[in-house]
């Protein structure tokens, strides 16, 4: 339904969202937009206001302020119709123990008008061979599988992913990240938290970094990188760690190389980078507020 | 989707989760019966005038409520609400409200199905009478799960962490059971015993069972004692109303 059907409504839309718990600000006046069919990645350290942001967007509480539409409607005051076409993923939720995986599948089928059909979903999600298992016989990737199946089980046209990969070993983490390129092509819109930097660059189209409540950067992994000009070389003379940074990388490159080469010596331990988004990030988090 | 067609589906589901949870299956369900197998095999005679079986069905009958209804509930409740399964089904199109009602009948169901497994031993294997009006004991029945499951969803409010539940539930069922003479007479417990049983809300649900089930009274026969099961009930009501949270309280 909402496969390759451009729409001018943004999927979720957030003005102005103000949260306060006990007289401390949690966020201060955030603003973005997500539009269908995108991966939206929020980054920010513990305490940034991510998960209450997130929270407030998947209709768990209320906001203190600001104007905030999820699938154009008010996920607080719109609990059921919101409720129905969104998925969830939390940071932790046991399921029944002695269910099955196509049980667990089935109850959570249930509560929605038009459920995806179980066994589709499990294949998926990567665990038809596991249909019959009972959940407390998973392992940790097998069980964040099946909290992404019953996630997937309602049809959601939005689906938010709160730390999916948090734990994961790596070859876990390259699995959970095919599955989320999956629900993209699926045309799912995809609201994903993390704290893994190249987990936002490898799946998110664009990224919002919050920090103490507020947004300081939001834009594709390539502007944020783009957006720091500086590009920084490094080699070795006289025993020492020389560093430049510079927005003029070609002309400092060539005076280096034109003097060493002038001398009659090499540049130890030469080493041309741009910033990763880490960086950037972590200037961001550690810099003053922007 | 109707309200109707998602209590019945989460009713069926619930009633899975029950039964497929050995554990609790056994510590809910079998333990009353299985007392009440013990204390039969000892006890024999009179207790307070009435043949010891059947004051003994009688009594288990109100553990089992106790035990089903709030200590079942309320370890359930804090467990599935620590897990962070509450949570997640608030996440979903599926109402609190229907959760909850879904939830309280599938404990009506377990506590039903153990009075008749606990009738049926005690008449095949000691002799015990059988009830003397069915339908004299169904509304004391539903009554008792009401006013416990009442007090267990207060309960749950306040316990804070899923490794405490068990202990904490206990400690405040297996004293209570005992003063109010669940496994037997409470004619020599001294005065200030006798005392804390006089308020308690399982002394009055016993006495209540005790007369519809040998009597075939009627609950309008009592009304002192459903008052008292009632304030129970409500007073753990309106702990659960101010204080019961869908979410983690440890994190």
């Amino acid at each position: 339904m909402t496969n390759g059907e451009p729409t001018l409504q943004p999927a979720i839309s957030v003005r102005g969202l103000r949260k306060s718990y006990g007289g401390v600000e949690a966020v201060k006046g955030v603003d973005f937009d997500v539009l269908p069919g995108e991966v939206f990645g929020l980054l920010g350290p513990n305490g940034a206001g991510k998960t209450t942001t997130v929270e407030i967007l998947e209709g768990y509480r209320p906001r203190d302020a600001g104007d905030v539409r999820v699938l154009g409607v008010d996920p607080w005051q719109s609990a059921t119709e919101h409720r129905e076409r969104i998925g969830v993923v939390l940071q932790q939720s046991e399921l029944p123990p002695a269910l099955t995986v196509r049980e667990v599948h089935r109850m959570f089928a249930g509560y929605y008008e038009h459920p995806r059909d179980v066994d589709e979903v499990i294949a998926l999600v990567g665990l038809a061979e596991k249909s019959d298992a009972r959940v407390k016989t998973l392992s940790g990737g097998q069980k964040r599988r099946l909290d992404l199946g019953i996630a997937l089980v309602g049809d959601p046209e939005l689906v938010f992913l709160d730390e999916p990969t948090t734990g994961f070993d790596p070859s876990a983490r390259r699995t959970a990240w095919e599955l989320v390129r999956s629900l993209r092509s699926l045309g799912k819109t995809i609201l994903l938290t993390t704290h893994y930097l190249d987990e936002a660059q490898r799946l998110a189209d664009r990224v919002a970094v919050i920090r103490e409540g507020s947004l300081v950067r939001i834009g594709t992994p390539r502007e944020l990188i783009g957006a720091a000009p500086e590009v920084e070389i490094r080699y070795r003379e006289n025993g020492r760690d020389v560093v430049v940074t510079t927005s003029e990388p070609t002309k400092v490159l060539a005076d280096l190389a034109g003097r060493a080469v002038a001398e009659g010596r090499e540049l130890e331990g030469l080493e041309v980078r741009r910033p990763t988004l880490e960086d950037v990030y972590l200037d961001l988090v550690d810099g003053d507020p922007a | 989707m109707s309200a109707a067609s998602l209590f019945a589906h989460e009713l069926r589901m619930q009633q899975l989760i029950f039964w497929r949870n050995r554990e609790s299956a056994v510590f809910i369900f079998v333990f009353p019966p299985m007392l009440f197998l013990l204390l039969g095999a000892v006890y024999d005679g009179e207790i307070d005038g009435v043949p010891a079986v059947d004051r003994l069905l009688v009594g288990i009958v109100g553990y089992g409520c106790a035990n089903t209804a709030l200590a079942g509930l309320a370890i359930t409740l804090v467990i599935r609400r620590e897990g962070g399964i509450l949570k997640r089904l608030r996440a979903t199109p599926l109402p609190p409200p229907v959760y909850l009602s879904a939830v309280l009948v599938s404990t009506l169901i377990v506590f039903c199905l153990q009075i008749a497994v606990t009738v049926l031993l005690g008449v095949a294997l000691y002799d015990a009478h059988a009830p003397e009006s069915v339908v004299a004991l169904v509304p004391v029945v539903v009554l008792g799960a009401a006013a416990f499951a009442g007090l267990g969803l207060g309960l749950a409010s306040l316990i804070r962490s899923a490794e405490g539940a068990s202990a904490v539930v206990n400690l405040v069922v297996l004293p209570m059971a005992f003063l109010s003479g669940s496994f037997g007479s409470t004619d020599r417990y001294p005065d200030f015993l006798q005392a804390v049983a006089d308020v308690l809300p399982l002394t009055y649900l016993i006495d209540l069972v005790q007369a519809a089930y040998l009597d075939g009274d009627s609950l309008t026969d009592d009304l002192g004692a459903v008052g008292v099961v009632v304030a129970w009930g409500l007073a753990g009501l309106a702990v659960a109303i101010r204080r019961f949270g869908w979410e983690p309280r440890e994190r």
